[in-house]
């Protein structure tokens, strides 16, 4: 797929490595008492060591449901898998034993979650949290383990991490637990760290340090990162491509800076006009008309196609492929070109 | 915490002297002359009652009554029966049988009931969840003195599996298992309910999906993580159910004729021992006060994030 | 319903908020979610099917007819309120006639339940023993919700030292299980005993529960933004109290009111039981459990009927009770 082509001309035109994690035409649907949800249809993206994928898109738009799913966290039912591969160095995690797929979680891709006040266990000791994944994974004792924790709390700057080891989540400032988080993923070294909104619920001043801090460890350590945001600011900084998603798809993959200068998709169009800019103070903010879709009645053709300033008839009809509209980037609409050039049609 | 505790001991003497009271008047106040109640239509030789009277200060006010008692009760004296029995050794007998068989209810309702709404929270929505809440709603349901005599009746006499009645004044375990049974069985429905409300509201919560994500076997993140944290509103009413057990021993206790507290204030009732009422009534408040202050530290204990100033 | 908040940063820290433990509280809290099926809606749903936006209670009912428990348990009830008040259409019989020849007899053509050791129709004593136990439960639980909500509502709205005793005096009836002060009350009047006076012992002893549910809406309604808004603006408190405090603790009330009204009729039966509760002229289904206890080795359906009656009853109450709470609780819908 064209996804694949794309991870081979690195951005940067340093030389890439192997795809880490590679996710291959994925549908997930969540079949409930109400209807079907259709949160993920066709979704290909992937990941090489060292490397940074944003992926962008708004609540609902199947960026978290992803994720979970290359987690294998994924609430299964009403969650089913019904299409697709996950590669992980090459080897399809979907077909892979619980216990095989288990001792990669945490080991070798690990996840950082949006809201560390609920995704620390409240009733346990920050150490041990920690601690856990080295006697889990490593089967240390009680001790060694608790110095692993104190030395991961050092390592992600935690002041007086000996003395706080014992604290529990919710004495700690909400810059504090994320960083706890991020050490729970730096853990066991893994290859690949997938976050979610890793910053979202953080106070503005504290995101960027924290964002600066995951960014340091995963360039020290050269780890692939898979950054789930819909914050296009965060994106801008770290990231070297970014996937947008909209409806459970892939409409738009480029570089960061290819993006940013000139989207190829109306939808990212519609993102980056909605960012507001200092230079255009005082104009009326731009706001996409209409809501995200219902994911149990998408409508046919380009998702799309009813928020879109672009649609013509074929919108409506034929569903856009991702196809690569010019060297290294990609866009799931009839009228990329028109876009990219700036026409609006 | 010292001083939360002193707090609570403090506030748990108008709540102690409140109910004693209540219980005083119902029973010395409330349907007239308990004197002369004792002896129904028979006449009672006055020489008898006057004493009586006189012990029991029924010439004085209620309020002066009451203060006599109460001083009495701090001291260890609860009174004494119509036979000149005092009360105390009555409930000194009565007790340790009645907390015996709260223990084996207990047991049997943390068990069962736990694993129960464990495997039916784990498997909601599944045949092995409906099981559990239908069969809770029924035990619920039938009440406890038509479950007692239709278990005596299949278990104890039908099929012989546990002794039908106990042993009079001195009840082995054994004799307990079954009174056990039927006096544990509503607790248990609710223990069932509760662990698997607690369980299928956590099961969800973030902090198990990121025990999930850091790979740990399934088993360590239902029993470290989801069953620890969904345990606590379980462990708080286990710990007031205990004392509401041996208060609840009413009727089991008199289906299967165990000697313990709740026969004795049945027996004391019909017979209007209005003193051993008192006495053992008032003694059952009290366990229940502290059993609610011990549940308070408990959990505390349990969620670190509660604190007590 | 009281909403807890995810993140316990507020939670209680002295047992002025401590929720009670007495006995009936924790009825309805075991009860919590029983419905297996709900599917938690996720971020994945994006927003709702357009549709006319309905009041709270509207979507309530719409979730009520969809509750097959509600169906279950309302065609109980229904038939056995309607057995309670004309029992004469489902028997013949005189519940009160019984003949000694007729003792012991087995369930036949003519008795459809059998005779007891008396000698009357069990059908008949069944059918005419529901309105003894429908009610003691409605009118205990008409009694308790009125008791329990002007002592909460009292409570919550004057608050201070008059909230301190009321809160110990509710404190001082919780110390008492059902059951216990309902049988010591009782054992007070062993002569003149009515339906009303179990009524009494049972509302003495039921309303606490209520109570703090009550005094809760109104604490929590009195501190609401909207109402020290309104009282800003020169509204008067009593009045927007009685506006915004009846909507908010009305569902609660319904729900532990129903889920109490089964527990008062097992508590009559379980007092008629002891021999200390109906006078022995009601026909009651505790009294007639209690003397076929006596003959259970050799004629167990005399056990049977009535226990049966007895216990789909509470059920019935419990059942709905369950329906309506879900329905009301919107954290499930």
């Amino acid at each position: 797929m064209t996804t694949n082509q794309l991870t081979k001309t690195d951005a940067k035109g340093t030389v890439p490595g192997a795809p880490l994690l590679e996710v291959d035409n994925l549908h997930v649907e969540f079949r409930t008492r109400d209807g079907v949800a259709k949160a993920i249809n066709g979704v290909s993206y992937s990941v090489a060591a060292g490397e940074t994928l944003a992926v962008l898109g708004e609540s609902g738009s199947g960026k978290s449901v992803t994720a979970q799913t290359i987690m294998g966290i994924l609430d299964m039912p009403p969650g089913v898998i019904t299409k697709g591969e996950i590669r992980f160095q090459g080897r399809d995690m979907l077909k892979m034993s619980g216990e095989e797929r288990r001792k990669i979680r945490g080991n070798k891709i690990a996840m950082i979650f949006q809201d560390a006040l609920s995704a620390l266990n409240p009733v346990y000791s920050v150490g041990f949290q920690l601690g856990e994944m080295f006697r889990v994974h490593k089967g240390m004792s009680r001790k060694d383990a608790k110095a692993k924790a104190i030395e991961l709390m050092d390592l992600v700057k935690i002041p007086a991490a000996k003395q706080r080891v014992s604290d529990y989540p919710h004495q700690f400032s909400g810059g504090m637990r994320q960083r706890i988080m991020i050490a729970m993923a730096m853990a066991l070294d893994p290859e690949l760290i997938i976050a979610d909104e890793p910053t979202t619920a953080l106070d503005v001043t504290v995101q960027a340090q924290v964002m600066d801090l995951l960014a340091d460890l995963q360039r020290e350590r050269n780890m692939g990162l898979i950054l789930i945001t819909h914050d296009l600011g965060v994106v801008a900084d770290v990231a070297d491509k970014i996937a947008v998603m909209y409806a459970g798809r892939i409409v738009e993959e480029a570089s960061v800076h290819d993006l940013y200068q000139r989207p190829a998709h109306p939808y990212t169009e519609g993102l980056l006009a909605s960012i507001p800019r200092l230079d255009l103070k005082g104009q009326d903010l731009y706001a996409i008309k209409g809501l995200p879709p219902n994911l149990m009645r998408i409508p046919t053709g380009c998702a799309f196609n009813p928020r879109c300033p672009y649609a013509q008839d074929v919108c409506r009809t034929d569903v856009p492929p991702l196809h690569e509209v010019a060297p290294g980037r990609g866009s799931a609409c009839h009228f990329a070109k028109e876009v990219l050039d700036g026409n609006r049609g | 915490m010292g001083r939360y505790v002193i707090r609570r001991l403090l506030m748990m003497i108008p709540v102690f002297i409140g109910t004693t009271f209540l219980i005083y008047y119902m029973v010395y106040q409330l349907g007239g002359d308990p004197i002369s109640a004792m002896f129904g239509d028979r006449g009672a030789d006055p020489v008898f009652v006057a004493q009586k009277r006189a012990e029991l200060h029924l010439d004085d006010s209620l309020i002066v009554q009451y203060w006599y008692y109460l001083k009495g009760l701090l001291q260890g004296d609860f009174g004494t029966t119509l036979n000149g029995i005092p009360v105390a050794d009555e409930l000194k007998r009565a007790f340790p049988i009645s907390i015996r068989l709260a223990l084996v209810a207990f047991a049997i309702e943390v068990v069962i009931g736990v694993t129960a709404g464990l495997i039916a929270g784990l498997k909601r929505g599944k045949f092995a969840d409906s099981v559990v809440l239908v069969v809770t709603l029924v035990v619920i349901s039938i009440p406890v003195f038509v479950l007692g005599y239709v278990l005596q009746y299949f278990m104890g006499l039908q099929w012989g599996w546990f002794p039908a009645t106990a042993t009079p004044g001195d009840p082995t375990w054994e004799d307990l298992i079954l009174p056990g049974i039927v006096l544990g069985s509503l607790s248990l429905a609710f223990v069932a309910r509760l662990t698997r409300t607690s369980i299928v509201e956590n099961i969800r919560a973030d902090y198990v999906r990121t025990a999930t994500a850091k790979g740990l076997p399934r088993r360590r993140v239902v029993t470290v993580h989801l069953l620890r944290n969904s345990l606590i509103p379980v462990v708080t009413f286990l710990g007031a159910d205990l004392g509401s057990l041996m208060a609840g021993a009413i009727v089991t206790e008199g289906i299967f004729n165990v000697d313990g507290v709740g026969r004795l204030i049945y027996l004391s009732v019909t017979r209007h021992e209005s003193s051993t009422v008192v006495g053992a009534v008032a003694a059952l408040v009290m366990i229940y006060l502290v059993m609610n202050l011990i549940v308070d530290l408990l959990y505390a204990v349990l969620d670190p994030r509660i604190r007590y100033a | 319903m009281p909403e807890y908040e995810k993140d316990h940063e507020h939670l209680p820290t002295g047992s002025q908020e401590q929720p009670g433990f007495g006995d009936q509280e924790f009825r309805t809290v075991a009860l919590a979610d029983t419905e297996g099926m709900t599917v938690e809606k996720t971020d994945v749903y994006a927003e709702p099917a357009p549709g006319k936006p309905r009041g709270a209670w509207g979507e309530a009912w719409r979730e009520l007819r969809r509750s097959p428990r509600f169906y279950v348990s309302a065609a109980l009830l229904l038939l056995l309120v309607f057995m309670a008040l004309w029992p004469g259409v489902f028997s013949s019989a005189d519940p009160n006639n019984c003949p000694i020849v007729d003792t012991d007899i087995k369930p036949n053509a003519d008795h459809w339940f059998g005779t007891n050791t008396q000698g009357c129709d069990i059908y008949a004593r069944t059918v005419y023993g529901a309105r003894a136990s429908i009610t003691v439960g409605v009118v205990t639980t008409a009694l308790v919700v009125l008791l329990g909500g002007v002592i909460g509502a009292f409570a919550g709205y004057f608050g201070g030292w008059i909230d301190a005793i009321l809160a110990r005096v509710t404190d001082v009836f919780f110390g008492i299980p059902l059951l216990l002060g309902a049988l010591v009350f009782m054992s007070a009047f062993p002569e003149d005993r009515t339906i009303w006076l179990v009524v009494g012992a049972l509302g003495v002893f039921g309303w606490m529960q209520i109570a703090r549910i009550m005094r809760g809406s109104v604490v929590t309604v009195k501190q609401s933004d909207y109402v020290v808004a309104a009282r800003a603006l020169g509204a008067g408190t009593p009045r927007i109290l009685m506006r915004h405090v009846l909507p908010n603790a009305i569902a609660p009330v319904i729900v532990v009111a129903t889920i109490s009204l089964g527990t008062f009729i097992a508590t009559e039966a379980t007092l008629s039981f002891l021999g200390i509760g109906l006078p022995p002229t009601e026909v009651s289904w505790g009294a007639d459990i209690s003397s076929a206890t006596t003959v259970i080795r050799d004629q167990p359906y005399q056990l049977f009927f009535p226990s049966l009656f007895l216990s789909v009853t509470v059920l019935s109450f419990i059942l709905l009770g369950d329906a309506v709470r879900d329905a009301l609780d919107p954290k499930l819908r």
